[in-house]
């Protein structure tokens, strides 16, 4: 890990009407490493992603990206077009919804091929191959490459968004519930793939989810929300071995074991 | 031959002519962006080239001389009928000859003789939104255009090599206009997309149910998009005209009987006319 973090957080505010979604969140997160954000529903964890990656705005704080050049710019204050940019090349996101992510009229080779297209790729055969490259790497056999993802599982929907997402091998990915509405032993497997390709490629990433399980199985530091504030934040092993925060030790306890 | 009395010269009000001929000016400045133009109620229906005609009727002065196409022919209905509307209202002269005609109004093709500097096409546009089949919502389209985010197109592109094996579009090919804006250049075969690029005259098009104007300025680069390993061809019958004998123009195939008997003929009929001629 370098000494820069690559996307930092101050202060974030935003109320919706009387309810605070966000009070003064900070954080930082460093190339390389999973944090994950962790609390009930209704806590501000979705609204803080939509605030960190630039697609809502808020009334109060800062969030600042170190881009590849080194340079730390402002994600508020860089306009629809930079932004645009970075969504579609140094950044990702993985929506809990597959259908949010993916084109379902398109077939899955268009699908993991769109932001090669808007990257500039022009090479049908280069493309092709890259696709294909990437749907064996997430699981998929590349002899479905050119079926539509609406006939595909829901398990295999979320592995095609995250090819989609990682094909142009982005700095920062952020997640929202990945392993949301699927089965517990689709999201084992889902599970292992991401935490096999984040090591690979030396992704950063900021998953957002109410599971601990996958929580500790993924993330190197935790965050956990209540309210629209970070009640606590540490390693994630400590955390959850060793709550403080009243809420946080009882998030810890109410998890079944199997 | 003078204008009709009870009209204002080539129909439209001198106001709107002139808004019109601001809209002209913004679109050939930024060429290939679609301009936003109030479009007029024409004696005319929609989708027959309430579009073009404004557009016609807004640069047309007392000395030009008009042409109108429909499907690359002089004498079809549409053709014979606008030539007449402006022969009626603005009292200019009117010829079939590519080569006479100041102002082409074109539905459809694109003259096969080369069109010279001081010429200006008009072209009748049903659709001026590229994208539209992939992405419904117009807000979005023009966000699209505004960041040059035309990475969807090329997966409609994909898509058509990965279900046909080549680009299936034969008509309204999309386009790269200046390396810039994507444009439809309107339903013309894609045989006739490379006659676009750095043609000499000037290329209006006007949208009139969806009140858009667009314009090609002469000599301005016009790519039609492809991949590197597919590159763009344009398609064309394999015959010859059964007139003229041309295997070098857009050919339309005639059913002549119920037995399958076909003939293909020059789709531009002033073009096959002057082959005739100068063949004896």
């Amino acid at each position: 890990m370098s000494a820069a973090p690559l996307l930092e957080a101050e202060g974030l505010s935003l109320r919706f009407g009387a309810i605070p979604a966000l009070d003064r969140v900070s954080l930082a997160v460093w190339p390389g490493e999973v944090v994950a954000i962790v609390g009930e529903s209704g806590s501000g964890k979705t609204t803080l992603l939509r605030v960190l990656s630039g697609l809502a705005r808020p009334q109060a704080g800062r969030v600042l990206y170190r881009d590849p050049a080194g340079e730390a710019r402002e994600v508020h204050g860089m306009g629809e077009a930079a932004l645009r940019r970075l969504h579609r090349s140094d950044w990702g996101f993985v929506h809990q919804n597959p259908r949010d992510g993916l084109r379902m009229g398109v077939s899955a080779g268009g699908n993991v091929g769109e932001r090669l297209m808007a990257a500039g790729a022009r090479h049908y055969g280069a493309i092709r191959a890259q696709a294909a490259a990437w749907l064996r790497r997430v699981e998929i056999d590349p002899a479905r490459m050119d079926d539509p993802p609406a006939k595909f599982s829901g398990g295999m929907q979320q592995r095609l968004q995250i090819a989609r997402t990682l094909v142009t091998h982005p700095r920062l990915v952020f997640m929202d519930e990945p392993t949301g509405g699927l089965d517990v032993s689709v999201q084992a497997r889902l599970l292992d793939l991401i935490r096999a390709l984040v090591a690979d490629l030396g992704l950063a990433v900021l998953l957002v989810t109410h599971d601990i399980a996958a929580a500790r199985l993924l993330a190197h530091r935790l965050l956990v929300m209540r309210h629209g504030r970070v009640v606590e934040e540490g390693l994630t092993d400590r955390v959850l071995d060793d709550p403080q925060h009243p809420y946080t030790q009882l998030l810890v306890s109410s998890v079944l074991a199997a | 031959m003078s204008a009709a009395p009870g009209y204002n010269f080539a129909y439209l009000d001198e106001n709107t002519k002139r808004m019109i001929r601001r809209a002209l000016l913004k679109a050939v400045a930024i060429p290939g962006h679609q301009v936003p133009f109030g479009s007029r109620e024409m004696p005319l229906p929609y989708g027959w080239g309430t579009g073009g005609i404004q557009v016609t009727a807004s640069v047309i002065g007392p000395d030009d001389t008009l042409k109108v196409i429909d499907q690359g022919a002089d004498d079809t209905t549409n053709a014979v009928s606008i030539r007449r509307f402006f022969a009626r209202v603005a009292g200019v002269a009117t010829t079939e000859r590519t080569a006479e005609a100041t102002i082409i109004q074109t539905r459809h093709r694109i003259p096969e003789t080369p069109l010279r500097e001081g010429q200006i096409l008009v072209y009748q546009v049903p659709m001026p939104e590229p994208l539209f089949r992939l992405e419904p919502r117009v807000a979005e389209t023009r966000r699209m255009h505004a960041l040059a985010d035309y990475g969807l197109m090329q997966v409609k592109l994909y898509e058509d090599i990965a279900r046909h094996g080549h680009i299936a579009i034969s008509y309204n090919y999309p386009v790269m206009v200046n390396g810039r804006y994507l444009m439809a250049p309107s339903p013309i075969p894609a045989f006739d997309n490379p006659k676009m690029h750095r043609m000499p005259a000037l290329q209006l098009f006007g949208a009139g149910r969806e009140k858009r104007l667009y314009a090609v300025p002469p000599y301005t680069e016009v790519r039609s998009l492809d991949f590197e390993d597919h590159p763009f061809r344009p398609p064309r019958a394999e015959a010859a005209c059964a007139l003229c004998g041309s295997r070098e123009s857009y050919l339309d195939e005639v059913v002549t009987d119920d037995r399958g008997g076909r003939m293909f003929l020059c789709s531009d009929t002033d073009w096959c006319r002057q082959r005739r001629e100068a063949a004896g």
